[in-house]
């Protein structure tokens, strides 16, 4: 059944260096090539995989809570020594055999129970890669040089003639920190350039006729991204294998649970797209003076522009709307609304060219998938032009301290708390930039410094922030007239 | 229109465009097209298993424009009854869009929708710079340049390998060639340089070549910085504010001074602060491909077919061979009113004298050079493929 796992690789030439032909498992690395071909307990089976999941649910969590790398992999360092430490080769005295076999078996009966439908995969891939830069990250550099030369990674060592032919290109492209001095003396390897291309992306090398010149420090893009890739297959072959195990009924169970218990688990409640979040509902002719009272920046700019120009654009307008709808715009309100803005289109030319699109976020058109508004980590995601994505980010400081004013200066924002607000955006924390606004916003509900948005909590998402607000005006209101 | 599809369009060239050869493979017919119809009716998920079928379909159908996606793992028309999983896009020609509207903010003569000669030199100075980077860098070799018909340029890149890419790597690609981020109310940064302050190789050689159009098109001919908002943008991008305001004074003082003179001034402030990397980065950021980025990205995205006709214009969107970008003028393509008059003349000139088969007709017409240009381009295409069957077949 492991049969999806198992692509083979020159893996017979392990150099058997004398301390580690003791071990089964020469590194503490793995590649998962080799499915684990020994008798496991359900028991076994069952708990590890479970301590497996609590490792990536954290991963994923941090993804979602938009940690830096650095957090991530602190966290994530955590949270192995916890449930599946795992020892360099140096260390005699701990069970390396050990804690590796676990971390083998563990990883395989997740592939089992991840490898379902694409989203799965997607979300499993993401998380183990995780969970291998964290190690990779970690391990001591002799080990990590053994691992890599365990392995083919086919790429192509730069020969001296070459580099001397390249080298002003080389040194150009090269992205190094400041000052140093031996990067003449660096290696380089050649792959095709599909193979790196978040260091394409990133115009971090240097590609002459389809090949990258990857410089050594830049080497583990290229790990990283053999890793995913073959996972990625490994997983796919996995699933189109796995209807061979429906009858086996003492795992299939432990597997559904373990698939089903981290959706549950992992993503934040406003992630999910079940329209309306507050209840009462809210109506076309509403939205303006709720869009003053309650918007986070983003969707108070987006609104700002509708009004002003009568128009959003395509990402704009999704942006948006999928944000209304949360909020708990029906779909008759939802295009009441938009036919409103719009004011200065054909009804012909509304119902042509929106209407189809407005029906469809609602998941009445195409495909019809419910979708969820969009959170901070995809509005924060580069790529976002002016109207769309997160003011904080993408406005220049001139541009968004004006915009702040004239949004929130009645809400009892001022000049003076411009600088603060500036000094984190510039830090690059946009969210607690926005979580701020929020407590200088909402300061005569009660709400003070640090308290974000309840409990301390930090905004990541448009519609959190939203329903936050209503809720505190609500609960004033009632206050009132309680009194 | 009919008879401009009845008579006149390339059907056959397009197939061996998108077919690779002469045989129908999977890449002509597990290809999806899609028809607009007059009053906007959209048809999605065609295919065909020829030309001849496409023909037939297209005359019959009369479509004001249709559009190419990519290659499906089945075919398109069958999308309903195949399980939603196993219908996904595998290959699909690399395209770029670019797009005159992007360079609003920095062409003077037209705006919006309209083109004129003049502009086109952004559209030449970009095709120049991607397709020398997409050459060289990514060593990619059937570029075709289409003219989209209003106001902009499409490239197909048909190489095995491009059009094997996946959406990701299409988007590392797109990351690759973009520099210029943010819309008209960001702050407008390029990223481009290192921690040395030393340009990519990749940026190296475009600068070079724009450096050597820049006087041309942006000093003289579009006279970007002769006005107040012109200069003002240019101002913009200088960090230095003493430099700033000693030349806003200089040049509020002198109305009339020419982009050229204020570009010389520029020099001369920034020579003495040997600042000149400003200078580069000005003219990358006013000279440097403006992609339409998600066309590109993703597998699935249709394009208009090359030799449709441009709904608004009525200009043929025709192939262009690099040599001659420079000099094209997007108003001497041929519009379908012209090319229908001809038509007209050849069949009265012939009149009675003989019935001729009727796809040559274009033989004749001022379509011709264009329809050569795209049959040379297939051509090459199905040599490669040729070429590349011999040899697997002499090794096996």
């Amino acid at each position: 059944m492991f049969k999806g796992g198992k692509i083979t690789q020159g893996d017979q030439n392990i150099p058997q260096v004398a301390n580690h032909g003791l071990l089964k498992y020469p590194f503490r690395l793995n590649f998962y090539d080799e499915p684990p071909l020994f008798d496991v307990t359900i028991e076994e089976f069952e708990t590890c995989a479970l301590d497996r999941l609590r490792i990536l649910a954290e991963i994923e969590s941090s993804a979602a809570r938009n940690r830096s790398w650095e957090e991530t992999k602190a966290v994530t360092s955590a949270q192995c020594s916890k449930y599946l430490p795992l020892s360099p080769t140096l260390s005699k005295f701990a069970d390396r055999d050990g804690e590796r076999k676990r971390d083998h078996l563990s990883h395989f009966v997740l592939r089992l129970a991840f490898c379902r439908s694409e989203d799965l995969r997607r979300r499993f891939v993401k998380a183990e890669s995780t969970l291998f830069k964290t190690r990779y990250d970690d391990d001591i550099s002799g080990e990590r040089e053994n691992f890599l030369n365990s392995r083919n990674f086919n790429w192509i060592l730069v020969d001296q003639e070459e580099h001397t032919k390249f080298s002003t290109e080389l040194i150009a492209a090269y992205q190094g920190p400041k000052g140093e001095t031996d990067r003449v003396s660096e290696r380089y390897y050649k792959v095709k350039w599909t193979r790196v291309p978040d260091l394409v992306e990133k115009r971090k090398v240097f590609l002459k006729g389809g090949w990258a010149y990857v410089p050594h420090r830049e080497q583990s893009s290229i790990v990283f991204q053999e890793f995913e890739a073959h996972l990625e297959k490994a997983l796919e072959m996995t699933a189109r294998l796995l209807p061979r195990l429906d009858e086996d009924t003492r795992l299939v169970p432990i597997l559904n649970n373990l698939s089903q218990g981290s959706l549950a688990g992992i993503s934040s409640e406003w992630a999910n797209a079940s329209g309306s979040t507050n209840g009462a509902e809210i109506r076309a002719e509403m939205v303006d003076n709720l869009a003053k009272k309650h918007f986070p920046l983003c969707m108070r700019t987006l609104h700002d522009s509708l009004q002003r120009d009568n128009h959003l654009k395509h990402f704009g307008r999704l942006q948006y709307g999928l944000f209304l709808k949360v909020l708990g715009l029906s779909i008759e309100e939802a295009i009441a609304f938009w036919r409103k803005s719009f004011s200065r289109m054909t009804d012909d030319k509304f119902n042509k060219e929106y209407k189809y699109n407005i029906r469809h976020s609602y998941g009445l058109e195409g495909k019809r998938a419910n979708y969820a508004a969009k959170s901070c980590l995809q509005l924060l995601t580069p790529g976002s032009s002016s109207d769309h994505g997160c003011p904080y980010r993408t406005y220049s400081p001139e541009n968004l301290q004006s915009t702040l004013l004239s949004s929130y200066s009645y809400l009892g924002l001022g000049s003076a708390d411009l600088p603060e607000i500036m000094a984190t955006v510039k830090a690059g924390h946009y969210h607690v930039a926005c979580t701020r606004v929020f407590e200088l916003t909402h300061a005569s509900s009660g709400v003070s410094r640090g308290q974000g948005i309840g409990e301390g909590e930090s905004v990541t998402h448009p519609n959190q922030y939203a329903a936050k607000s209503m809720e505190l005006q609500k609960a004033k209101e009632n206050a009132m007239e309680v009194e | 229109m009919l008879t401009f599809y009845q008579r006149l369009y390339p059907f056959k060239s397009i197939y061996k465009w998108l077919n690779h050869e002469n045989a129908p493979t999977r890449l002509f017919t597990h290809r999806e097209f899609a028809f607009t119809l007059a009053g906007d009716v959209y048809l999605r998920y065609n295919s065909f298993s020829s030309a001849e079928e496409l023909k037939k379909q297209v005359c019959h159908l009369n479509p004001t424009r249709f559009e190419i996606g990519p290659v499906y793992s089945a075919r398109p028309r069958d999308k309903k009854t195949i399980r939603s999983g196993a219908f996904s896009p595998q290959l699909r020609e690399l395209v770029f869009d670019i797009d005159m509207t992007d360079y609003d903010p920095v062409r003077t003569c037209c705006s919006e929708a309209d083109i004129c000669k003049k502009c086109w030199g952004f559209i030449s100075a970009a095709v120049h710079v991607l397709d020398s980077a997409l050459r060289d860098e990514y060593g990619y070799q059937k570029l075709l340049w289409v003219y989209s018909g209003r106001r902009g340029i499409h490239l197909w890149i048909s190489d095995r390998e491009a059009m094997a890419l996946t959406d990701q790597e299409r988007k590392a690609l797109v990351g690759w060639l973009t520099v210029i981020h943010g819309g008209k109310e960001t702050d407008k940064k390029l990223n481009i340089r290192n921690n040395a302050g030393k340009l990519p190789p990749s940026l190296q050689a475009a600068l070079n070549h724009l450096r050597t159009v820049f006087g041309e098109l942006i000093l003289s001919s579009q006279n970007c910085f002769g006005s107040q908002e012109g200069y003002g943008e240019l101002l913009k991008a200088i960090p230095d504010s003493r430099i700033v305001e000693t030349l806003r004074t200089k040049w509020e003082a002198n109305p009339s001074r020419t982009s050229e003179e204020k570009w010389t001034d520029l020099h001369k402030s920034l020579a003495s602060h040997r600042n000149l990397n400003i200078m580069e980065d000005i003219i990358i950021q006013y000279t440097y491909p403006r992609l339409d980025a998600e066309v590109s990205k993703h597998r699935n995205h249709l394009l208009k077919a090359p030799f449709c006709v441009h709904p608004k214009t009525g200009r043929v969107c025709v192939p262009l061979d690099l040599e001659s970008i420079n000099k094209f003028d997007p108003e001497s393509v041929p519009t379908l009113g012209q090319l229908l008059q001809e038509l007209d003349t050849i069949g009265m000139s012939m009149d009675k004298e003989q019935t001729r088969e009727a796809h040559s007709d274009w033989e004749k017409t001022s379509l011709k050079p264009y329809i050569d240009i795209m049959e040379k381009h297939s051509n090459a295409l199905m040599d490669e493929v040729r070429r590349e069957k011999r040899k697997a077949d002499t090794s096996w």
